[in-house]
């Protein structure tokens, strides 16, 4: 920028000036690593948590009158924010400290979040494994078995059957209805599709005891049906339908539109394209967003609490009268206040987390983009790295 | 003599395109209909007790005096409770998912939090029965001696100072409901958070740090302003679903019908868990009474999710509410 230029008289030139190199200076450490800490500062904020976890031991402990884990790891909490603030501030200004107390303030939030759900899962296995280890728990109903009784009598055989037979019907109701809806909206559209995915859309927010209450007032009260696994079945279906139709729909639409008009012009009619090109193209998308339906709809309470009635033996036809099911079962056993009855629908409620579970896992295992076998495939474009620690040592 | 050209479908195509769209309708119909017939359930008790039906507080059928006025209010505080524990938490995981986590466990946080939003409601009530309510109480009291002059906080009978305090007065409070209901609710919220911020330009990202941002600077500028939309929106889809969810509340509160402002203080109802505790004893007339709650129900919750629909898609990012 120092150009050639003339300058008033009385002023001397502007120099560049070269930064002179010190020859007995130590070489620059180059950083071992770009995106990870200096020792120097892993060691601050290792420090920091360790100086609030003693100065928390201190205060509950000691201080004051605060016994108990919770208090002692919320003051752990606050002080090592707080110390880790302090020292941020020595080091650098208000930018700096807000910068950590932040991010341990964020990172608590996730710390508290993971335990919740471990202990959740955690005091469901606890609680429930005790009448879970009895085979007959598996392959017994509760008939003629008191809530007293041990865990050698009775099993939870009648509420796993009726779970699976009152989802079946619903899926086999749902399914083709949902996902034709889907099918209607993104491949045929027009207005009457808007209407339809306008209604679809608001029908998601029916809470499912509303959902269980219409199936009782038109099915049970005004039909005289009875209460029964089917009717319990058209519950989750009317809970289920909006919720599956909606999230098909938006899986469909992420179809790209590319692979459509190449089908169509190698002159496939619609349906074909629909058939060969769009449904395969989004079948791992529809296959998740069923099984999450699934998911939600196999623990959902209050559509079967309100229409199926509990019996406490296997029932298999879906019109036979009284069906219970794994969330009833757990339901009216905890609400029956007996010990024993608790701690079977503990076991209940451990068989629902794992069946819930396994769902999920095929969810995600089938959502997983498919492994490309050839080798001459030349790899995908490395995505560019997310932003790394260096950029922000430059604020000092 | 040119040949004409029709967007008409013909052959399997007709067939096609009219199966659709019957398929469509009969959605329409179904869903549709569920929602008319609540409305048309629900006009005769709206006519015959017209206002008095939002403003009292009791359910007794028998006396003929029906009023949804106490468990709005109920599921109106049970719901804010639960966002008010959900909203932030949400909020921070989303960022810690999107932004601060190792970039090889993202994924696996991500799923995470989708497995949380599939445990079913009646396992958080189960938690939140027997593993919560106990801390919660003492939260409480705790909360009543050192909170009391807010109202909310008040618990009527109790006097939080005494050497033993009676905690049957501080347990089945919608209190402990609102916990287990944020548990709910908090990963559906912090999924739609975490899509939209994940959705923000990775350029600008980069621009706020290159120009020397810290990462809580970045996530200041860049992120939080992005995602408002998305903030906002999961947070409504949250509340919609808290004001409907039932199995949990109906676990853990002991039902009481009056306007009952004092979170903390045993006993609250829900329109939901008023539904499920009235249902099987209701006649005719009774039912249609509470149908006309559901509907009720229904109709904030609809319009909850529409507020929330609506400002994602407005919002920059404009990403779906696939929840």
């Amino acid at each position: 920028m120092t150009a050639v230029q003339d300058n008033p008289p009385g002023t001397t030139a502007p120099a560049t000036h070269l930064p002179t190199y010190d020859d007995d200076a130590a070489p620059p450490l180059p950083h071992a690593s770009l995106g990870r800490l200096s020792p120097d500062e892993r060691f601050t904020q290792v420090g920091s948590w360790v100086a609030g976890f003693a100065l928390a031991w201190v205060l509950t402990q000691r201080m004051l009158p605060l016994g108990g884990l919770p208090w002692f790891l919320l003051t752990w909490f606050v002080l090592g924010t707080l110390v880790t603030g302090v020292t941020a501030g020595m080091r650098g200004g208000t930018v700096e400290v807000k910068d950590q107390v932040a991010s341990s303030v964020i990172t608590g939030a996730a710390l508290v979040t993971g335990a919740a759900l471990v202990s959740t899962i955690v005091f469901v296995g606890l609680r429930g494994w005790r009448p879970a280890l009895n085979l007959n728990f598996f392959t017994d109903d509760m008939s003629g078995v008191g809530p007293k009784d041990g865990f050698d009598r009775g099993g939870i055989l009648h509420a796993i059957l009726g779970s699976g037979i009152e989802l079946g019907i619903a899926l086999a109701i749902t399914l083709p209805l949902g996902i034709g809806t889907a099918v209607f909206m993104t491949e045929v559209g027009g207005r009457f599709a808007t209407i339809v995915r306008t209604v679809v859309e608001a029908m998601t927010a029916l809470p499912s005891i509303v959902a269980g209450l219409f199936i009782y007032t038109v099915l049970i009260v005004a039909l005289g049906f009875p209460r029964s696994g089917f009717a319990a079945s058209m519950a989750i279906a009317v809970m289920m339908l909006p919720i599956i139709a909606r999230a098909a729909d938006v899986v469909l639409r992420v179809v790209p539109d590319g692979l459509r008009e190449a089908s169509l012009a190698l002159g496939a009619s619609r349906w074909r394209t629909v058939w060969h090109v769009v449904l395969p193209t989004a079948r791992p998308g529809l296959a998740t967003a069923v099984i999450l339906g699934v998911a939600r709809g196999v623990g959902e309470t209050s559509p079967v609490l309100l229409t199926s009635g509990a019996a406490a033996f296997v029932v298999t036809g879906p019109t036979d009268g009284v069906m219970n099911s794994l969330p009833l079962f757990i339901y009216t056993n905890v609400r029956s206040g007996e010990p024993q009855a608790i701690a079977r629908a503990f076991g209940a409620a451990l068989v629902l987390l794992v069946l819930v579970l396994a769902l999920f896992v095929i969810a995600r295992l089938l959502a997983r983009p498919k492994r490309v076998t050839r080798v001459s495939r030349p790899a995908p474009p490395s995505r560019t790295a997310p932003p790394s620690r260096t950029a922000r040592k430059v604020v000092g | 003599m040119p040949r004409t050209l029709s967007r008409r479908a013909t052959g399997a195509d007709a067939v096609f395109e009219h199966g659709a769209r019957v398929v469509g309708a009969s959605v329409l119909v179904i869903t549709g209909g569920v929602g008319l017939f609540l409305a048309w359930q629900a006009y005769p008790t709206l006519q015959r007790y017209g206002v008095g039906f939002f403003t009292e507080s009791q359910w007794q059928p028998d006396q003929d005096v029906i009023g949804i006025a106490a468990v709005l209010v109920g599921t109106v505080s049970v719901a804010l409770v639960a966002m008010t524990i959900a909203f932030p938490l949400s909020v921070l995981v989303a960022l810690y998912v999107s932004e601060y986590a190792p970039a090889k466990a993202r994924s696996t946080l991500v799923s995470l939090i989708d497995l949380m939003a599939a445990v079913p409601s009646i396992i958080y009530g189960l938690w939140g029965f027997f593993l919560i309510m106990p801390y919660a109480a003492e939260l409480a009291v705790w909360l009543q001696r050192n909170l009391g002059w807010i109202p909310f906080f008040e618990v009527v009978g109790s006097d939080p100072n005494a050497a033993v305090t009676d905690t049957t007065r501080y347990v089945a409070s919608a209190f402990c409901a609102g916990i287990a209901v944020s548990m709910m609710v908090m990963p559906m919220a912090c999924a739609v958070m975490r899509q939209v911020f994940s959705q923000t330009p990775q350029g600008e990202k980069e621009a706020a740090l290159a120009l020397g941002a810290t990462r809580w600077g970045m996530v200041g500028a860049v992120v939080l302003p992005f995602g408002r939309g998305g903030i906002i929106g999961g947070t409504m889809l949250g509340l919609g679903r808290a004001l409907g969810e039932t199995i949990a509340v109906v676990l853990i509160v002991s039902p009481a019908f009056e306007i009952k402002p004092r979170i903390l203080e045993v006993g609250t109802s829900t329109v939901s868990s008023l539904i499920a505790g009235r249902f099987g004893e209701a006649s005719a007339s009774q039912l249609s009474a509470l149908l006309a709650a559901g509907f009720v129900l229904f109709v904030i919750t609809l319009g909850v999710n529409t507020i929330a629909a609506v400002m994602v898609n407005r919002s920059r990012s404009g990403a779906g509410t696939d929840a």
